[in-house]
């Protein structure tokens, strides 16, 4: 059966209820935050109705840059390391035997879909003074004493790694699957050792799906709320953090809105770069 | 030699990925309330606990029912809608395909501050059923792009003779179209289910003061100190993640629905 133009109105029906609920519980709670986002702030309540650009011209502080430019380079350097520790791992994947990959993709989306709150509360664990990692150390006797390694910034970065090697992999596993084997021969045929095989034909190969992976991986760091929170200093709350504090433990309601307006902004575009990069990929 | 350094890179990230887990997992069997690694004793007391305290037990209830409304009504947007994108041609219904895809696209806090608003502006902030719907929309891409995924390889000639043979729309859907779909419709459930009983943002954001789901409850937790029974329902959550996605891989095709087609099984 061929698709077919819709003829008569009917052949519509299909369409109501998803686009119904799409529109009535996506848009219009899209366009409800953006006009909350030039309401005024209501100290008693939430917020009254208003056109104020207040919200928006807050941005203009040194606190607020401070955090945008942390959110920005703490989201960089998650995807950095994650690309790093996710290409290779993949592409050895992507080789390896069929059952060997569908365990790795049960344990990849087992860790992919846990709460944030639970990859919290876990790192927290391990990074703890009595339950944690360095207990192990001492029983080595690498260190003297055991030592709480969080709250820190190295701690944050470590627990958002973790949170988005999962989706890295996942991201890059069907571009890898599809990868040509006879490239990676033809390398091995002229006398290439496998290490030099990857970084000459496969990450070459692959440059414009890093490049796309690597802004993705970007945006799903950006939008991590909790593990800066659980895990690092104030000095450490991102945008996602901050927008969540003011929306619910400040109850301002517009700030937050213009705030989040703001990262929408930001991600579409990123993921406009992302679209442009997958494009010039299928042309090269 | 290459062997040996592939086997100890694919653990070197194994170790990372699992310490975590297996740090929680000593400290959920400890035998007294205490934060200890390696653990002090051995109880599984923590595990009956999620069971026997109410507090517990009411929010496991409470994240399970959540799941298991929010991915259904997440699968009846996306049926239709994906039916409706490979029957029809009709390239301006995409926009619902890219309305579908936005809200997991974005980062979560914009889809929960965005139902925020919009909750307490129609009246019904705090109310459970709002947590159900704002689940669904925010989950609706798991179901549509394995349901898309699953309608793309079907193979549009069975449909062809069915049609021919004097099917009609209707008799072709049930079949033809929904049994060769049929494990796209389960995974696409199962992801969807997993990943909301694991939601916490949105959740907080529509229902937070009012209702406690289990991500709520374990933060809520954490605020006023260590109880282990947090760690018991860590490991609680990642049995059932990897029971779950254990199974979708046993019965259908993960790498496949991951993605990873070959060129020929694609249109």
């Amino acid at each position: 059966m061929r698709r077919e133009t819709p003829q008569k109105l009917t052949d519509y029906s299909p369409l109501v209820f998803p686009a119904g609920m799409l529109i009535v519980f996506f848009v219009v709670p899209f366009a409800t935050m953006i006009a909350v986002s030039f309401f005024k702030r209501n100290p008693s309540g939430f917020y009254t109705p208003d056109f104020v650009f207040d919200n928006y011209a807050r941005f203009l502080s040194l606190f607020f840059g401070k955090v945008l430019g942390f959110s920005l380079m703490l989201a960089i350097a998650v995807a950095i390391c994650c690309i790093v520790l996710a290409v290779p791992f993949t592409y050895l994947l992507s080789r390896a035997r069929r059952r060997t990959q569908v365990l790795w993709l049960v344990a990849l989306l087992s860790i992919l879909s846990l709460s944030e709150v639970i990859i919290g509360f876990a790192w927290s664990t391990l990074f703890s003074r009595t339950a944690g990692i360095t207990n192990l150390l001492v029983m080595l006797g690498i260190m003297d004493q055991p030592v709480a390694l969080n709250p820190s910034f190295g701690a944050v970065l470590t627990a958002m790694t973790y949170q988005a090697l999962p989706y890295t992999v996942l991201v890059l596993y069907p571009a890898l699957v599809r990868l040509d084997p006879t490239l990676t021969e033809a390398a091995r045929t002229l006398g290439a050792s496998p290490i030099r095989a990857f970084f000459t034909v496969v990450v070459p190969a692959l440059r414009n799906t890093i490049v796309a992976t690597l802004i993705m991986v970007f945006i799903f760091a950006l939008g991590c709320y909790l593990l800066p929170q659980i895990l690092g200093r104030p000095q450490h709350w991102t945008l996602s953090v901050l927008i969540t504090d003011q929306a619910i433990y400040q109850s301002n309601m517009p700030f937050a809105a213009a705030m989040a307006v703001f990262l929408v902004l930001v991600t579409l575009g990123l993921v406009g770069l992302t679209v442009y990069a997958g494009r010039k990929g299928e042309t090269a | 030699m290459t062997v040996f350094l592939q086997r100890l890179y694919f653990g070197l990230i194994g170790l990372f990925l699992a310490l975590p887990i297996i740090v929680v997992a000593g400290v959920s069997v400890n035998e007294k309330q205490d934060l200890a690694f390696p653990p002090k004793g051995f109880s599984l007391g923590w595990y009956a606990e999620i069971f026997t305290n109410v507090e517990w037990r009411n929010a496991l209830f409470a994240s399970i029912t959540l799941a298991a409304l929010s991915a259904a009504v997440a699968l009846l947007i996306a049926l239709p809608l994906a039916w409706f994108l490979w029957r029809r041609h009709a390239p301006w219904a995409n926009i619902f395909q890219l309305l579908g895809i936005a809200p997991f696209t974005l980062p979560p806090v914009i889809t929960a501050l965005g139902l925020l608003t919009f909750w307490a502006a129609t009246g019904f902030y705090g109310q459970p059923a709002t947590a159900v719907i704002s689940h669904a929309i925010f989950f609706v891409t798991l179901p549509l792009v394995t349901l898309s995924l699953g309608f793309s390889s079907i193979d549009r000639s069975l449909v062809e003779a069915a049609a021919t043979m004097g099917a009609d729309d209707r008799t072709v859907f049930r079949t033809v179209v929904l049994p060769l779909i049929l494990p796209y419709l389960v995974s696409g459930y199962a992801f969807a289910f997993v990943l909301s009983l694991n939601e916490y943002i949105v959740a907080y954001m529509t229902v937070g003061f009012t209702m406690e789901t289990l991500p709520i409850k374990i933060f809520n937790a954490l605020r006023y100190g260590y109880t282990p029974t947090m760690a018991s329902v860590t490991i609680l959550f990642v049995a059932i993640a990897a029971t779950i996605f254990g199974l979708v891989a046993r019965f259908g095709d993960l790498p496949k629905l991951l993605g990873a087609m070959s060129s020929r099984d694609q249109e």
